[in-house]
């Protein structure tokens, strides 16, 4: 599976290769102030692609100048081999669930997901039988006659998905559409969603401020900041080998250790391991599972640097049911988070390791 | 939550306006209309002869018809023209939409009469619009018919009237979402077909009370006719006024009023009902 996964990854960064659609450096700005600032990427037919991040990143502009709600300043969208960004948006082969569903609440929900074919002028004994395939999709055949009014939130929500699947488009976008659901509801959707994708084959490009929601839904996470793309890999990959400091920060949790290495050797204080980058200053990423409580009897201060070991004192410690989360302040007064499998209370000053592999060299804030 | 006592004192002003400024005075009409005139003084024996000449006569009621005929045309055109101005400002004026906003209302602040005077000084027969035809050798002497016609009341009347169906218009495409627009978009619909099948159904409540604004308020009118109507312009109201002026028959005119009044409760009690089932479904 994660073969696959990096097949498809390899396809889509290839140029001219089989990816469905291209966004290639694409500007925008709202006034004065630049929303995206040069974002290229592809996506592969059949993918689920995430874009994540903060409020203000542009993720969401993104999408909307995929739709054709919003203008391009500058670069260019090509979709199958041709350009998109200059079509209008009833012309584009790509359909939106929006955040807020945007169901025409004066029609039914069985119109409200035939809207499209008869806009397309889709033969009208064909339509009936579209529309049902699609509300039984999303488990909805008994609402057709429904005011959209009268459904929850989560109903509304595959009303809206069938509204748009129905019409089979080339990229299905998706605006943060489980934002508005709870959050067992929204686990839920989740898991539909993803399966329903699969069913369908149909390229899926979804916007989301959730890491978490990313990472267990996509094939490629785009991590966009401050309009500009921080990274683009796989869930496992973004996650295990994040290129940057915010992108180890903004996915999952980590620890950023300052370290100077020289001769083979990472040194950030009170903390040494065994590390064979460039010498010269760096910022690792440690994630708090990377570190462990070491064996008992084994010095802090052992020669031995293929394990990692360093000393530290018991801040605070949150259980977690199977995982408890500790803070753990070292001799420099360097602050660091483990998570380790709940072992019962813990006080004083304990020993720690880690494996020196599990320390990723990041690019360090600014620069680019 | 709140005590009696305090409910029952903020309800007082209401009910004291309501009682003092409608029922009272809609009482004392209904009385005046049961009763009749005899050698210039009001005589209070209670009978049906001001309905049963109101029906007899057929002045009354052709004049009443004509009333609603331009009261009709004055809805239409200002729906004509007060949609279009209200769908370019909702959703194309873009910057220019408070600026266009404040050009609609501004008319408003100005007065009814000053407005009908204005219309006086254009289609006069002295007026700017003969003027000026005159000057250019279209006509050689005064078109008498611009002034002192139905057509110089509906054309006045549609001026004044205009903004107040324009506005309930605006607030309603106001308030249609925008993202159900671009929705449209998205599912391969032009801009057109989303007019059609998404903005003007959204919006039709505020077309309906548009509409009622502009029929009402020109059913009721009495000053248009009297400044720019002339003899063959007359409306419903002036037949009032002059009842209860010069002719001095006020149980009559009270009769004419109240059939007024029960005509436009109904018509609003119906586009009440019509307005909630739009708003609903």
């Amino acid at each position: 599976m994660i073969s696959a996964a990096s097949e498809k990854t390899a396809a889509a960064r290839e140029p001219g290769s089989a990816a469905l659609l291209f966004v290639r450096r694409v500007v925008k700005q709202f006034g004065r102030r630049p929303v995206l600032r040069g974002v290229s990427l592809d996506v592969a037919p059949g993918e689920f692609l995430t874009i994540l991040g903060e409020s203000g990143s542009g993720k969401t502009t993104l999408l909307r100048l995929v739709a054709g709600f919003e203008q391009l300043d500058g670069g260019e969208i090509w979709m199958a081999g041709e350009r998109l960004d200059t079509v209008p948006s009833h012309r584009r082969p790509v359909n939106t669930v929006f955040q807020s569903y945007a169901l025409f609440p004066h029609l039914s929900v069985f119109e409200n997901v035939a809207y499209g074919l008869r806009a397309k002028k889709t033969a009208k004994q064909e339509i009936p039988e579209r529309v049902s395939q699609a509300l039984a999709m999303v488990k909805m055949g008994e609402f057709a006659q429904s005011a959209p009014a009268r459904l929850s939130g989560g109903q509304q929500q595959r009303v809206a998905l069938a509204r748009a699947l129905v019409n089979r488009p080339q990229v299905l976008l998706l605006d943060e559409p489980l934002s508005a659901l709870d959050a067992n509801l929204r686990r839920q959707m989740q898991v539909e969603l993803k399966t329903l994708q699969r069913e369908v084959g149909i390229t899926f490009i979804f916007v989301t401020h959730d890491q978490e929601e990313a990472m267990a839904l996509s094939d490629r996470v785009a991590l966009l900041r401050e309009g500009r793309l921080e990274q683009i890999a796989e869930p496992r990959e973004i996650y295990g080998r994040p290129e940057t400091a915010y992108a180890a920060q903004f996915i999952g949790q980590t620890n950023l250790l300052d370290a100077e290495v020289r001769d083979g050797i990472a040194n950030a204080g009170a903390i040494v391991w065994s590390c064979f980058e460039h010498p010269g200053k760096a910022v690792f990423s440690l994630r708090p599972e990377s570190i462990r409580l070491a064996p008992a009897g084994l010095a802090a201060d052992s020669l031995d640097v293929s394990t990692a070991r360093f000393r530290g004192r018991i801040l605070n410690q949150t259980f977690g049911g199977a995982m408890d989360l500790l803070e753990i302040e070292c001799k420099n007064s360097q602050r660091l988070r483990a998570r380790i499998a709940s072992p019962g209370p813990l006080s004083g000053e304990l020993d720690f390791e880690f494996s020196p592999k599990d320390a990723i060299r990041v690019r360090a804030g600014e620069e680019d | 939550m709140y005590s009696r006592a305090y409910k029952a004192s903020v309800a007082i002003p209401p009910v004291l306006w309501v009682t003092l400024f409608l029922l009272v005075p809609y009482a004392i009409l209904f009385c005046y209309s049961f009763w009749s005139v005899s050698s210039g003084t009001i005589v209070h024996d209670w009978n049906f002869q001001n309905y049963v000449q109101l029906v007899r006569n057929p002045i009354y009621l052709s004049v009443l018809f004509k009333s609603m005929r331009i009261a009709a045309m004055v809805m239409l055109l200002a729906l004509i023209l007060g949609y279009p101005l209200a769908y370019y400002l909702s959703f194309h004026a873009a910057r220019r939409k408070d600026f266009l906003y404040q050009l609609v209302i501004i008319p408003l602040w100005a007065s009814y009469l000053v407005r009908g005077y204005a219309w006086k000084t254009i289609l006069g027969s002295e007026g700017v619009l003969n003027g000026f035809l005159q000057y250019l050798h279209i006509t050689h002497r005064p078109v008498e018919f611009f002034l002192y016609s139905p057509f110089a009341v509906v054309l006045t009347l549609t001026h004044i009237y205009t903004p107040f169906t324009f506005l309930p218009i605006y607030a309603s495409l106001e308030h249609v979402p925008r993202n159900l627009v671009e929705a449209s978009h998205d599912l391969g619909a032009s801009p057109w077909a989303t007019f059609r099948r998404v903005i003007l159904p959204l919006s039709l409540p505020g077309v309906l009370a548009g509409a009622t604004f502009a029929f009402v308020l020109t059913l009721g009118d009495f000053l248009a006719p009297l400044l720019v109507g002339g003899a063959s312009g007359i409306m419903i109201s002036n037949i009032v006024v002059s009842l209860f002026g010069a002719a001095y028959n006020w149980p009559l005119g009270a009769a004419i009023s109240l059939c007024m009044l029960l005509l436009v409760v109904g018509l609003l009690f119906a586009t009440e009902r019509l307005e909630r089932r739009l708003t609903l479904s």
